[in-house]
């Protein structure tokens, strides 16, 4: 039995087979080979493998979602198969006498310069498709390849790291728990994991041994331990665990239908964060009162274009309609920073957390901006809708996002297309928004408090370097007055207010917000039942 | 040999999925099918050559097809063309 240790994100107990994820290699090796033919014999197996799994991803595609979303997969083959493509690589290795791997790196670089260099924001995103195929064959080729549509049952996730887009691409049902050997408790795969109800660990001191692949292990969320071939003392132990685990779970549910009232009667909103449409089961099951945050960033994530406003429009009415009357604030477009989808075309930033994101990106991308407003505003007609606004700084800003939400109005208006009323709203997650909370409040009908980027802002540490841990104290003093100095102004000028960020499911800090006269929380669904028993008890 | 002249229509011009599409297409004949917008050349059977030319919407393309299916392979890809691009 291998012990290694983590920090965990959400407790609870996973028992099963370890799937190890690993990316790609970056760093591709250059060497001389001796058979040219058997080298080119060995790029043909390995296209002839990615083209299987291509087909496979193209037929689970066009089953799970749809022929049109599947057809990228195809063209993807088409890639791989293309003579040019091929005649290069073949080149590399025939004449140069150099190894497949190298051939395919180089002819993959070559051919996304050239997507690049036709100048048509279309045709470079190209080159993203390119090197994508590459790096499939050039994975399989020195061994390192273990795809994530591969996995028979459902797994604990091994992983450096995973990124948002690599996240969303497995499948709920095949999941028990991700270990990943960095990340934060802010990461957004700590967020995912809480979101699913995985027990999970990151800053895990363990290897990225492909030996553990398909290991038997356990992961315990409440000691931050994951146990690789357990032995049977540990196994039967943590079985016991699981099952008292279970048991207080159920106990929660018990509280499914109470109001979430204090003592003395003061009532806070408990609403719920979600990613996408396939959440609201959770908010439902776990009796949430609302949707506090509809993170609709996940609707352009892992995904090659734009969501159409048809698509968007869908997702937003089926949460919307699922909730029947109760408030859906959705929040626009939040990508930037940890987020990026390669279609974007962001430039390359420096200080990406400063930079280029969110609501930046929409009032630069006005029709972008436009299309998801339509969306939502024409999903509104179905129950409840809100929308909230990320990343503000500036009362200008407000003003500049009400005119284009009348001009998208006066659109539906013109084409006789409903639409109910909305509320609008802010994060406030910039010192900023803070500091002119007054102004911003006169502007807007609701603040909600993103606290992880609020923190992050305030102390100047970066949520994804996990050298800064021990200078983080997520109950800094500067954080809470900012979120006290927030609801102070809010409540002046007319305005509720509430947090959606991490520290809303803080439960050694629900008393304290509830005395600063917060109105609302927005927690992961599996956390509600556990605040609200917590609420309940507050005098 | 056959030739084909075609006005895109489409407002992406031929992008990534016609071109598949194309490249589909093309590589079910025996004929040699070549596409020119005037600035380029490509084989049809070709992706990354066809998607490299960047053909835009309201370019006339010309297709030349060559061969002992060219009979059956001209109007099928003139179709094509009207339907898809």
């Amino acid at each position: 039995m291998i012990t290694c240790q983590g920090k965990s994100v959400f407790s609870g107990v996973a028992i099963g087979k370890i799937f190890v994820y690993k990316k790609a290699e970056n760093t591709v090796e250059k060497y001389q080979i001796e058979d040219p033919a058997a080298e080119f014999e060995r790029f043909k197996a390995a296209q002839a493998k990615a083209i299987t799994q291509l087909q496979a991803l193209y037929e689970k595609t066009c089953k799970d979602i749809g022929e049109e979303e599947a057809m990228i997969f195809e063209m993807h083959q088409q890639l791989l198969e293309d003579l040019d493509y091929v005649e290069s690589i073949q080149g590399i290795i025939e004449n140069d006498k150099l190894n497949a791997e190298y051939a395919v790196f180089v002819t993959a670089e070559q051919f996304a310069a050239m997507f690049i260099a036709m100048n048509d924001e279309y045709m470079s995103g190209r080159a993203v498709d390119v090197k994508d195929v590459s790096e499939r064959v050039i994975s399989i080729l020195n061994g390192s390849q273990v795809s994530a549509e591969a996995m028979p049952e459902p797994v604990i996730i091994l992983a450096e790291d995973l990124a948002p887009s690599e996240t969303v691409q497995f499948e709920k049902d095949k999941l028990l728990a991700f270990v990943t050997q960095k990340g934060s408790a802010n990461s957004h795969t700590a967020i995912l994991a809480r979101m699913m109800n995985l027990p999970s660990l990151v800053t895990t001191d363990i290897e990225l041994n492909m030996e553990y692949h398909d290991k038997m292990a356990i992961v315990d969320g409440f000691t931050g331990k994951i146990y690789i071939e357990p032995d049977e003392v540990t196994m039967a132990e943590m079985k016991e665990k699981q099952k008292r685990a279970e048991e207080r779970r159920r106990m929660l549910q018990t509280l499914k239908g109470l109001p979430t009232v204090t003592k003395s009667g003061k009532h806070v909103h408990l609403y719920a964060n979600i990613g996408g449409v396939e959440d609201v089961d959770a908010v439902l099951e776990n009796d949430c009162e609302g949707i506090g945050l509809f993170r609709s960033e996940f609707l352009y994530l892992g995904r090659e274009d734009y969501p159409s406003e048809e698509e968007q429009f869908e997702a937003y009415k089926t949460v919307i309609s699922r909730m029947a009357g109760k408030k859906v604030i959705i929040r626009t477009l939040d990508i930037g920073a940890d987020k990026q989808a390669d279609y974007f075309n962001i430039a390359k930033e420096e200080n990406p957390a400063l930079g280029f994101r969110a609501i930046r990106i929409c009032l630069e991308r006005v029709d972008m901006f436009k299309t998801q407003l339509r969306a939502i505003y024409r999903a509104s007609a179905y129950g409840k809708a809100s929308i909230m606004f990320p990343m503000i700084i500036s009362v200008s800003e407000i003003i500049r996002i009400k005119e284009i939400v009348e001009e998208v109005k006066e659109e539906l208006r013109q084409n006789d297309i409903p639409f109910g009323d909305v509320e609008l709203g802010i994060m406030v997650e910039t010192p900023a928004a803070v500091m002119i909370s007054d102004q911003l409040a006169a502007e807007v009908e609701f603040f909600s408090i993103g606290t992880n980027d609020l923190t992050q802002y305030t102390l100047a540490i970066d949520r994804q370097n996990q050298a800064l841990e021990p200078f983080y104290d997520a109950h800094h003093d500067a954080v809470l007055r900012m979120i006290q100095k927030t609801i102070e102004n809010a409540h002046a000028h007319g305005a509720w207010c509430g947090i959606c960020g991490e520290l809303g499911a803080d439960m050694e800090l629900t008393r304290r917000f509830v005395q600063m006269g917060i109105d609302e929380l927005s927690v992961s669904p599996p956390f509600t039942l556990e605040l609200r028993k917590k609420i309940r008890e507050i005098d | 040999m056959k030739e084909i002249k075609y006005v895109v229509t489409d407002p992406l011009g031929i992008h990534a999925r016609p071109a598949g599409l194309i490249v589909k297409m093309a590589a079910g004949y025996k004929s040699a099918i070549t596409i020119d917008n005037g600035a380029k050349k490509a084989d049809a059977k070709r992706i990354m050559a066809v998607m490299s030319m960047g053909i835009k919407q309201g370019q006339e393309i010309t297709v030349t097809v060559d061969g002992e299916d060219e009979d059956v392979a001209a109007p099928a890809i003139e179709t094509f063309l009207k339907e898809n691009c």
